[in-house]
Formats: structure tokens, C-alpha cells, sequence
């Protein structure tokens, strides 16, 4: 029941918030989308807690029948086990501290904000929708409500052209992997004949060995439906190839970005991969293209980083990496890990954003590093939790990251593959590239000369309470929530912990083999930040002359990073210019000329016979009983004829 | 011998004579008065329709069935509407002359001896009586010039009509050597036994009606005649006379020549298709609207030859739904035509229909029923009318027909909803005289007729089919 509030709260303040904004007022709209928040997330995490800690049963919230159509049968329920209970907790707590955030920073936006808090509860609830879905229709329409959520705040600000094309870029991308994952849906139920999860799960171990015949060749059905899903999750993960719109995404204001990147959105694809952890288990292959895909790009995205300039984007190529890593624990079967990293990335991640929120806030809206520069005295607090935030992200002992990040390098070590060795290597790459990018951005953004406009600099102020506070809450979330959590999610207590919810195949020991990697390679994680943190101080401390000499030396290299692998490039080229020429050519040819030229065409030839018949219309008399004659005469040779 | 069949006629020609006989001993103008009892005598013949019973009459050469019971009640409302309509006109023009409602009654009387006719005799007799009359009408404003060219050509073509039908019939009576339907039928029993000579008997036959219900090739005098008659006769010949000529084209085609139906459906399938393009396409460049309006019933008597090419009682019913919708929609367009009056003169070009829609939205608004129902638009009765012939043209696998059908009436939409848009957006000059009573009731009447027929279609389609099995027997 409780829980059941903590779902449907948000939507009914995104409703009451968006439909009568107008008519309450912007502040009672505000008021009333966060209220639905605080309900929703105080409910949530008495749930979680009752779950966890209060012994309550595992179950499902029946709310009445969606689709009933001979045997495909769709239930509106709410799953209640620790993987979507887990998820609620912690989706409605950040969620409602962007919201409180969101007065502060949208307070000087020249609109009602109405319609934004509108679209914030919205896209919470469509999270709640997928995470707590008990079949796969309502999770794919949880699924669906996230795009369109996002499609408008990413576009929010409307008047803004590259906004627009974000929001449409946004949408597109992650359109293609729905695709895959429609499919994929489409296959499950040809399989399984339900999409109810309990129904598919049970029936897993049945289909193991089926084969799925395509174009004349077999396929392990299994191992198909499990790349399908990882592509749909590749897209809402923002993984690479399908990465191109989460950077873009910037475009929205800054609390979007949070929500997006920390509590909703890109957690749906590590989301579906644990929550389908029953079915990936007997498909090895579709777990090591998991594997590949995150290890590469969180290697990608971290390299990617580390040039760009725009302080969100550098956060934002930081949310790809770590989603990464998320996969590549997923990938060889330690979901529980990704999972606990997904939950304290949402922390450090919605901490960072919001941070950086504060600083573009106290920067007059400026998001280039390169403009920044000697604040840190102006806004301590702001500093101090950008500092927590990057000490979590990097993985420094003790702050949330460090528990989860070792977690997934020691998992990726343990199984001792070739795959979970690829893993290994990129994500140890990436944590040393990651501390670096990290400190890049603090130094370039709080320390040296101040290199904004005198008439900026004097303008930088501290954040308001309404921001600092959400501010605060998600800092001691960054430094507490690995250390907190790190027994049940993964430690001794998993079992207990997470019952069910997910499964590990009997031969599946990567859990219990944590503790026994060698000494060296746990530590090795931590080394690699320390050193990216010591590169970035030699770089812009040390030596700051080093960086632009580093450039020009390998200046392919930058530029290929800086354009970041000349990805929309390439898919401007190979997809959209083929595809716009295309559709012009359709239009201009297919509908201008053929189908406009069709009905204008036979209005023509009905103009021009028309012209035709009544020629003959002279008014002789002669004429008239001639074509009379005519006619019979024909009429009786048609009939002698054809009789 | 059962002559009470025959009451209705008889009672209508007597009093048609006797309307004669009172216009000519009053000595002072009496049009209306000789209307007034005109449009009484039709009624009468109708009431006395109710009390006949059915039967054959007349050594066979006279039948009454739900048949002829259903087409002459459509050619009494057609008469009494056309009667309705010239009232006013008539005295208007200065032709308000008693013999004007007379010759509407004789021609009434001879429509109604042609559906009732069981024998080739009956039928020219029928056909001559309504045809002079009609000759007679349409060049009854006689000082007009055009008014006597629309008479005088639809005489002589008329003539050559009679003609070829009259020798369609020798030819049929000579190779079978009786004049009576059922007995013809008999002898056509085996379609293989039929020789070439019976053959152009029946084209013959079918080219002299063709030209009564102008259907194509036969329809030249159409567009002329129905310009150049006054307008109530027009407005007449538009829907008594077709109805009468339809019927007695269904009587014989499928009564004595029934058995020939593979032979001639091709023929009627033709003239079919011809008529619905002709109708459709000639319509399109015209100005006038009286010639618009013979395009139109070229087309429509198009559509009702489906039901004739399916020559199933689903097709007969078709064809008698067909028109009793057409002579509604028809009378109740020729009235808004008759209303359209400026400075003492009638008009009858479509731009003079320019701004009704702001000058006379009432007028405007029943013409825009007329024109969307004549086009087929549900729910009015026109769409029902073609929804019933295309449904038995479909049902008997004439998929050309029905095709055909549907994009002749595609295009035959745009000229009737031209005529809305000029009555709706275009700048017209000053309104219409006053419309006289008589105008407004028919209109309005027909108007509610086209707009409702949805809610009674149930038994008008159920009297049409009983007629249709009477046929087919």
C-alpha cells in the first residue's frame, strides 16, 4: 500500500502541477509537485526499510488488468523485491532533492516554472513505472514514459534551437534501441507465451537449449533475447554507438542532467539487465558482448573526458564511463555489484551535477571551464562538496565509489576469463583517467586566476539554502552510502538481503570470490586514482604549460579525443545525411510530384474530358439523332456480337 | 373483365378532361385554380390506388402489382410536385394558363398506363400520351424562342425515339407472334433458340427507352431541353417522367425479355457506365444551372441502370430506391432554382447563386442538403440510394460497375459541392425576390424528406423490395 504511494505520489503532482499550473500558481504548482516527491519519497524508503531491515515479504501490488486479449494477458502490479524496492528508495530521494533544488536554481527563469516541475514528477514516475514493473509491457511503458519525459525537459527550454535538436536527438537515439528492445519483448513473449516475469523466470531453465530459427539460421533463442534487451539498454545507458545523445543532453537546464544522469534514465539499462539476471544467465554470450560494450565504453567515455571543456560535459562523459562499469560487473553475473555501484553513483553523480549546477549558478550561467577559475574562496560550500563528489567518483577509500568501483574490478578480475580480464584492463584505464578528469575540472573550475570578466567574478555568490541543502544531504549520501550499504548489497549479508530479486546461477561463485582477490589488484584501483589526481596536479598546478605543449605535440590524438571519436560525425555522414536525403527525395519527388501529382493530374483529365464530351453538344438537331443512330447501330453490333 | 383496375386512370383522365372543360368555360384566368384541382385529382388517384387490388385487367394487357402500386405512388408525388412548383412561375412568366396543370395530368395518366402495361400495345399507348404532353410542356412558353426549340427538339428526336421503339416492337412480334409480355417470355424460354432478327428487336426496344430516361447514347437532347423549357417543367421532367420511363424499362427488360438477361446485361452494363461518365464529366464546365442539372440526371439514371444490369430483385430494389430518393432531392433542388428570382426575371446561371448563403441561409442550407445528397454524402438519402445499387452490383460480382460507380460519383462531388461554395464564399450581389409560399413548402418538405430519409429507409426499402419479387415473380 505504502508502496503503491510512493509510485503513484509523483504522478499525481506532475498532473495537478502541469494541468492546473496555470490556474494555482507557479509556487502552489512547485509546491504541490514537491509535496508529491517528499510523500514518495518517504514511502519509498519506508518501504526499502521494511524490506530490508523489517522483514517484510516480498510481493506484488495488484492495481487492475491492463490488457486482457486471448492468451496475452498485461496486469498493471508493482513488484516488490529488494532489486525494485531498492530502486524506489532511492529514485524518490534524489528525485525530490532535484525538485527542492529546482526552486532555487530555475527561481530566475524568465517562464513559469509550473510546467517544469510538471515534467521532473513525470519523468520520476514513468522510473517508478519501470522499476517496478511485473511484466514486461509495464516496464516498457515505464520505459517509454522516461523517453518522452526526457525528450521534453532536455527540450525544455524551447526557444533554444540546439535544445530542440538535443530533445530530438535524445529521442531518436534511444528510439533504435527501443526497437531492439520491442523485439526482444515480442520474442519473449513468442517463447515464453507471457511477458509476466514470475512466468518467464519459472521457465527459463526449460527453454535453455531452444533455438531460434531467422533467415535459415538457428540462434540460441536465449542468447538472442539477451542481446536484444542489452541493446535496448544500451540506448537508455547511453553505452557506445548509442552514447551520441546523453553528452547533447546538456542542453536541458542542470537539474534535468541530475535527474537523467544520477536517479532516472540511464539506470534503466543496468536496471533491465539486473532485473532480467534470471534469463542472462543462460546466455553467456549475450554477458560478454555486456561485458565488451561497458568495458569499452567506460574507456572511451573516459578518454573523452579528459578534453572536453564544458563542465557538464566532462561530468556527462563521466556518467557514460561509470555506466561502463556498471555493465561490465553485470556482465560477468556480479549484478549485485552493478547495482550497489548504480545506487552510489546516483549519489556522487546527482551531487556533481547539482554542484556544478551551483557553480554555473554563481558563474552567471557560464558552463566553460576554461572561463572559470579562482572561486573556490567565494563559494566554499559549493567547493567542498564538488570535492566529496569527485572523491567518490574517483574512487578514493572510503568515499561511496571506492566500495563499489573495487567491487566491480575485483569481480571482473575473479572470473578470470579473457572477457572479464578486457573488463579488468579498461576499468583499471578508466580509473586512472577518471581521477584525472576529476581534478582537471576541480582545479580548472575553483583554483588559479580567475579568467571570467571582472563583471562575473564580482556577480559569483554562494547558492541559495534551498540549494545547498539538497546539496548537503546528497554529499553525505557520496561519503556514507558505500560504506553503509557495502555488507548487505554485496558483502555477508547479500543473501538476506536481496532474497530473489536477482539470480545467480549455481556455477555463478563471483559474489562469494570477492574477498579472495590478491591483495595488489584490489589495491590497484586506488593507485590509479591517486595517480590521475597527481597527473592533474602536475598539469594545471604544477606545470601549466604542459597541457597546451601536450596538445600540440599530439594534436591528432586531442582532436580525435575533443570531437569525441568523430562519433556524431560519422553517424551525420553514414545516417542522417542519407537518411534527410532520402526523405527529400521523397518528398520532393514521391509526394510533391507522384501522390500531389496524381489527383492533380486527374483533375486535369476530368476538366479536359469534360471539355471532350460536351463538344459534341452543338444543338443540331441533325447531330443529335445521328449520334442517336449511332449508338444503336453500335449497340446492336456489340450485341450480335457478343450475345 | 376486372376493368376497376384501372379506377385510378380512369378517374384521373376524366378529371383531367374535366379540368379542361372548366378552364375553357371560365372565361377569366384560372391557372391557379385549374392547379389547385389538378394536384386534387392526383390525389384522389392515389387514395383510389389504395382501394385496387391487383390482378390482370383488360384481356391481359393491364397488370396491377406491388410494382406498378410503388412506381406510379413515386409518379403521383412527382406529379404533384411538379405541379407544386409551376404555380407560381407560370404566373409570374405570364404562362399561367389553365392547360399547363391539364397536360401534367395527362401525361400523369399516361405514365401510369405505361408501368402498368402487360403487353407492347399498352406500353406505346402509355409512352405516346406522356410523351405528347410533355412535347406540348416544354414548349409551352411559346413566345419564348427557346422555350419553343427545347419543345420542337424534343419532338422530333422524341419521334425518332417513338420510332425505333415502334419498330423494335414489330420485330418483336414478328418473331414471336404475340404482343403480350408474359407470352413473350414463354416463347423466349430457351435463349438458345433466339434468332438474330428478335435480337434488334430488343436493342431497339432498349435504345427507344434509353432516350426517355436520357441515358447515354441517347441523352443529346437532354442538356437543351432541360435549359430551354420553362423551369417547372424541367423540374417535371426530371423526376415523373424518369420514374415512369425507369419502370417500364424494368418491367419489359426483365418481364418478357427476362430470360435474355446474359445477353442484354452487357448492353445495359455499357449505356450504364457511359451515362455515370457522361454525367459526371459534362457537368463540370457548365454555367447554367438548369444544363448542370440535366447532366446530373444523366448521371443518376446511370447509377439506376446498375440495379438494371444486375437484374436481381436486389438490383430492382436498388433501382426503385434509387428513385424515389432521386425525385425528392431533384424537385426539391428545382424549387430553390424556381426561387432564384432578381429584378422580375428568373436567373439561372451558378454565379448568380453567389452569397445566398449570407442573403437566404434557410434557402442555402436546403440547397446544400440537395447538393450533398446528390453527391452521395451520408446520411442523406442519395448516399443510400447508391449504397443500394452498388450493394446489388456487388452482389451479382459487377465489380467494374461499382467501381466505376464510386469515381464517377468522386467527380460528380465536386461540381455539386462547387455549387455550395459559391453559394457559401463567394461575394454574390443582392439577394432573391421573395420566394413564394408554395416554393418554400416543397422545398423545405423535400428537404426534410432527403435529410431524414435515414430514419424510414426500413420501409421505403421493404415496399421496394416486395415490388422488386413482384417483378421477378
Amino acid at each position: 500500500m505504502i508502496y503503491a504511494v510512493a509510485v503513484l505520489a509523483p504522478i499525481l503532482g506532475s498532473a495537478i502541477a502541469g494541468l492546473l499550473g496555470r490556474a494555482i500558481g507557479d509556487r502552489a504548482a512547485q509546491a504541490v509537485s514537491i509535496l508529491g516527491m517528499v510523500i514518495a519519497a518517504i514511502c519509498g524508503n519506508i518501504a526499502f526499510a521494511e524490506l530490508t531491515w523489517g522483514g517484510a515479504e516480498t510481493g506484488t501490488v495488484d492495481l487492475g488488468t491492463w490488457i486482457s486479449a486471448g492468451p496475452f494477458h498485461v496486469a498493471w502490479a508493482l513488484r516488490y523485491d529488494a532489486l525494485s524496492a531498492v530502486m524506489v528508495a532511492m529514485v524518490t530521494l534524489i528525485s525530490t532533492l532535484i525538485h527542492i533544488y529546482s526552486v532555487g536554481y530555475m527561481g530566475h527563469d524568465a517562464y513559469p516554472t509550473y510546467r517544469f516541475f510538471s515534467y521532473l514528477s513525470l519523468f520520476t514516475f514513468a522510473m517508478l513505472m519501470l522499476v517496478t514493473a511485473d511484466n514486461l509491457i509495464q516496464l516498457f511503458f515505464g520505459w517509454e514514459g522516461v523517453g518522452l519525459a526526457s525528450y521534453l525537459l532536455i527540450g525544455y527550454w524551447y526557444d533554444k534551437p540546439s535544445a530542440c535538436a538535443a530533445a530530438i536527438k535524445a529521442f531518436l537515439v534511444n528510439r533504435i534501441a527501443d526497437l531492439f528492445f520491442a523485439v526482444g519483448i515480442a520474442l519473449v513473449f513468442f517463447v515464453f507465451g507471457s511477458v509476466e516475469f514470475p512466468a518467464i523466470f519459472a521457465a527459463v531453465g526449460q527453454h535453455a537449449g531452444e533455438t531460434y530459427t531467422l533467415f535459415g539460421t538457428a540462434w540460441p533463442v536465449l542468447e538472442v533475447i539477451g542481446v536484444l534487451l542489452f541493446i535496448g539498454a544500451m540506448g537508455k545507458s547511453a553505452q557506445i554507438g548509442l552514447h551520441t545523445w546523453l553528452p547533447d543532453a546538456m542542453e536541458g537546464p542542470t537539474p534535468v542532467s541530475a535527474l537523467i544522469h544520477a536517479a532516472t534514465m540511464v539506470t534503466a539499462g543496468v536496471f533491465l539487465v539486473a532485473r532480467m539476471s534470471p534469463l542472462l544467465e543462460f546466455a553467456p554470450t549475450a554477458k560478454a558482448l555486456i561485458v565488451i560494450v561497458g568495458g569499452s565504453t567506460a574507456l572511451f567515455a573516459a578518454t573523452v573526458g579528459c578534453t572536453q571543456n564544458d563542465i557538464k560535459r566532462v561530468i556527462a562523459y563521466s556518467t557514460c564511463s561509470q555506466l561502463g562499469y556498471m555493465f561490465i560487473a553485470a556482465g560477468v553475473g556480479a549484478y549485485q555489484v552493478s547495482i550497489f555501484h548504480l545506487i552510489t553513483h546516483a549519489f556522487f553523480k546527482a551531487l556533481l551535477f547539482l554542484g556544478a549546477g551551483s557553480v554555473i549558478h554563481a558563474m552567471s550561467g557560464e558552463q566553460d571551464m576554461r572561463q572559470m577559475g579562482g572561486i573556490w574562496k567565494k563559494i566554499p560550500a559549493t567547493y567542498v562538496v564538488m570535492w566529496i563528489g569527485n572523491l567518490a567518483l574517483a574512487g578514493i577509500p572510503f568515499f561511496a565509489g571506492y566500495y563499489s568501483k573495487d567491487a566491480i574490478l575485483e569481480a571482473n578480475f575473479d572470473v578470470g576469463t579473457g572477457v572479464g580480464l578486457y573488463g579488468f584492463v579498461c576499468g583499471v584505464a578508466a580509473a586512472f583517467l577518471t581521477a584525472f578528469y576529476s581534478w582537471r575540472l576541480l582545479i580548472m573550475t575553483f583554483h588559479g586566476k580567475p579568467r571570467a570578466e571582472a563583471k562575473i567574478m564580482a556577480h559569483v555568490h554562494e547558492s541559495p539554502a534551498v540549494m545547498l541543502v539538497p546539496l548537503i544531504v546528497l554529499a553525505i549520501g557520496a561519503v556514507f552510502s558505500g560504506m553503509g550499504f557495502h555488507a548487505q548489497f554485496i558483502g555477508e549479508g547479500w543473501h538476506e538481503f536481496w532474497r530473489n530479486a536477482i539470480v545467480n546461477a549455481p556455477s555463478n561463485h563471483v559474489l562469494a570470490d570477492l574477498e579472495r582477490v590478491p591483495e595488489s589488484i584490489a589495491l590497484l584501483p586506488t593507485f590509479m586514482g591517486v595517480l590521475g589526481i597527481a597527473l592533474a596536479y602536475v598539469m594545471y598546478v604544477a606545470a601549466p604549460s604542459l597541457p597546451g605543449a601536450l596538445t600540440r605535440a599530439f594534436g591528432p590524438i586531442y582532436r580525435f579525443l575533443l570531437n569525441k571519436w568523430y562519433f556524431d560525425e560519422l553517424y551525420d555522414a553514414v545516417l542522417v545525411r542519407p537518411a534527410m536525403a532520402l526523405a527529400r527525395s521523397l518528398w520532393q519527388v514521391g509526394d510533391a510530384t507522384l501522390i500531389d501529382g496524381v489527383p492533380n493530374g486527374l483533375a486535369s483529365l476530368a476538366t479536359d474530358s469534360s471539355a471532350q464530351v460536351v463538344k459534341l453538344q452543338t444543338g443540331s438537331i441533325a447531330i443529335y439523332a445521328f449520334s442517336m443512330l449511332i449508338g444503336l447501330v453500335l449497340l446492336v453490333t456489340i450485341y450480335l456480337l457478343f450475345r | 373483365m376486372n376493368w376497376t383496375l384501372a379506377l385510378p386512370e380512369i378517374a384521373l383522365a376524366v378529371s383531367g378532361m374535366a379540368i379542361l372543360l372548366f378552364g375553357v368555360l371560365r372565361k377569366e384566368e384560372s391557372g391557379f385554380l385549374a392547379s389547385m384541382l389538378a394536384i386534387g385529382a392526383l390525389l384522389l388517384a392515389g387514395v383510389l390506388m389504395t382501394a385496387t387490388g391487383a390482378g390482370h385487367a383488360y384481356d391481359g394487357q393491364f397488370v396491377v402489382d406491388p410494382f406498378s402500386v410503388a412506381l406510379k405512388l413515386l409518379i403521383l408525388a412527382g406529379a404533384i410536385l411538379g405541379v407544386a412548383l409551376s404555380v407560381d412561375y407560370n404566373r409570374a412568366e405570364g404562362i399561367g394558363r389553365f392547360e399547363f396543370p391539364v397536360l401534367i395530368v395527362m401525361a400523369t395518366v399516361g405514365m401510369m398506363v405505361m408501368v402498368s402495361a402487360a403487353n407492347l400495345m399498352t406500353l406505346y399507348l402509355g409512352l405516346e400520351l406522356q410523351s405528347l404532353s410533355i412535347y406540348v410542356l416544354a414548349a409551352f412558353a411559346r413566345e419564348n424562342l427557346r422555350s419553343a426549340e427545347a419543345g420542337l427538339k424534343y419532338f422530333v428526336l422524341g419521334a425518332l425515339a417513338s420510332g425505333l421503339l415502334l419498330y423494335g416492337m414489330t420485330l418483336v412480334y414478328g418473331f414471336t407472334g404475340t404482343m403480350d409480355f408474359a407470352r413473350i417470355a414463354t416463347g423466349l424460354a430457351d435463349p438458345m433458340q433466339v434468332s438474330a432478327g428478335l435480337i434488334v428487336g430488343v436493342v431497339f426496344i432498349l435504345a427507344g427507352l434509353a432516350f426517355k430516361i436520357s441515358a447515354v447514347p441517347f441523352h443529346m437532347w437532354t442538356p437543351d431541353v432541360y435549359e430551354g423549357a420553362p423551369t417547372p417543367v424541367t423540374a417535371f421532367l426530371s423526376t415523373a417522367p424518369k420514374v415512369a420511363a425507369m419502370g417500364l424499362l424494368l418491367r419489359v427488360m426483365i418481364g418478357p425479355f427476362g430470360h435474355l438477361l446474359a445477353q442484354w446485361q452487357g448492353l445495359v452494363v455499357l449505356v450504364s457506365i457511359a451515362s455515370m461518365l457522361l454525367g459526371a464529366l459534362g457537368a463540370i464546365g457548365q454555367r447554367n444551372i438548369k444544363r448542370l442539372m440535366a447532366y446530373s440526371s444523366i448521371g443518376h439514371m446511370g447509377y439506376a441502370l446498375i440495379g438494371l444490369a444486375a437484374g436481381t430483385v436486389s438490383g430492382v430494389r436498388g433501382v426503385l430506391v434509387y428513385l424515389a430518393v432521386y425525385i425528392f432531392m431533384s424537385a426539391g433542388a428545382f424549387a430553390v432554382i424556381l426561387a432564384m428570382r432578381r429584378g422580375g426575371r428568373a436567373v439561372e446561371g451558378i454565379a448568380d447563386l453567389a452569397g445566398l448563403g449570407r442573403s437566404d441561409p434557410a434557402l442555402a442550407m436546403l440547397m446544400s442538403v440537395f447538393m450533398f445528397s446528390m453527391a452521395g454524402i451520408p446520411p442523406l438519402s442519395g448516399f443510400f440510394g447508391k449504397l443500394y445499387v452498388f450493394l446489388a452490383a456487388v452482389q451479382s460480382g459487377m465489380w467494374t460497375l461499382a467501381i466505376i460507380g464510386v469515381l464517377t460519383s468522386v467527380v460528380g462531388a465536386y461540381y455539386y459541392v462547387r455549387i455550395i461554395k459559391v453559394m457559401y464564399f463567394d461575394a454574390g450581389e443582392t439577394g432573391f425576390a421573395v420566394r413564394p409560399a408554395t416554393l418554400s413548402i416543397v422545398a423545405a418538405g423535400s428537404g426534410l424528406v432527403t435529410l431524414l430519409f435515414a430514419l424510414f429507409a426500413a420501409p421505403v426499402v421493404a415496399m421496394a423490395e416486395a415490388a422488386a419479387r413482384a417483378l421477378l415473380g
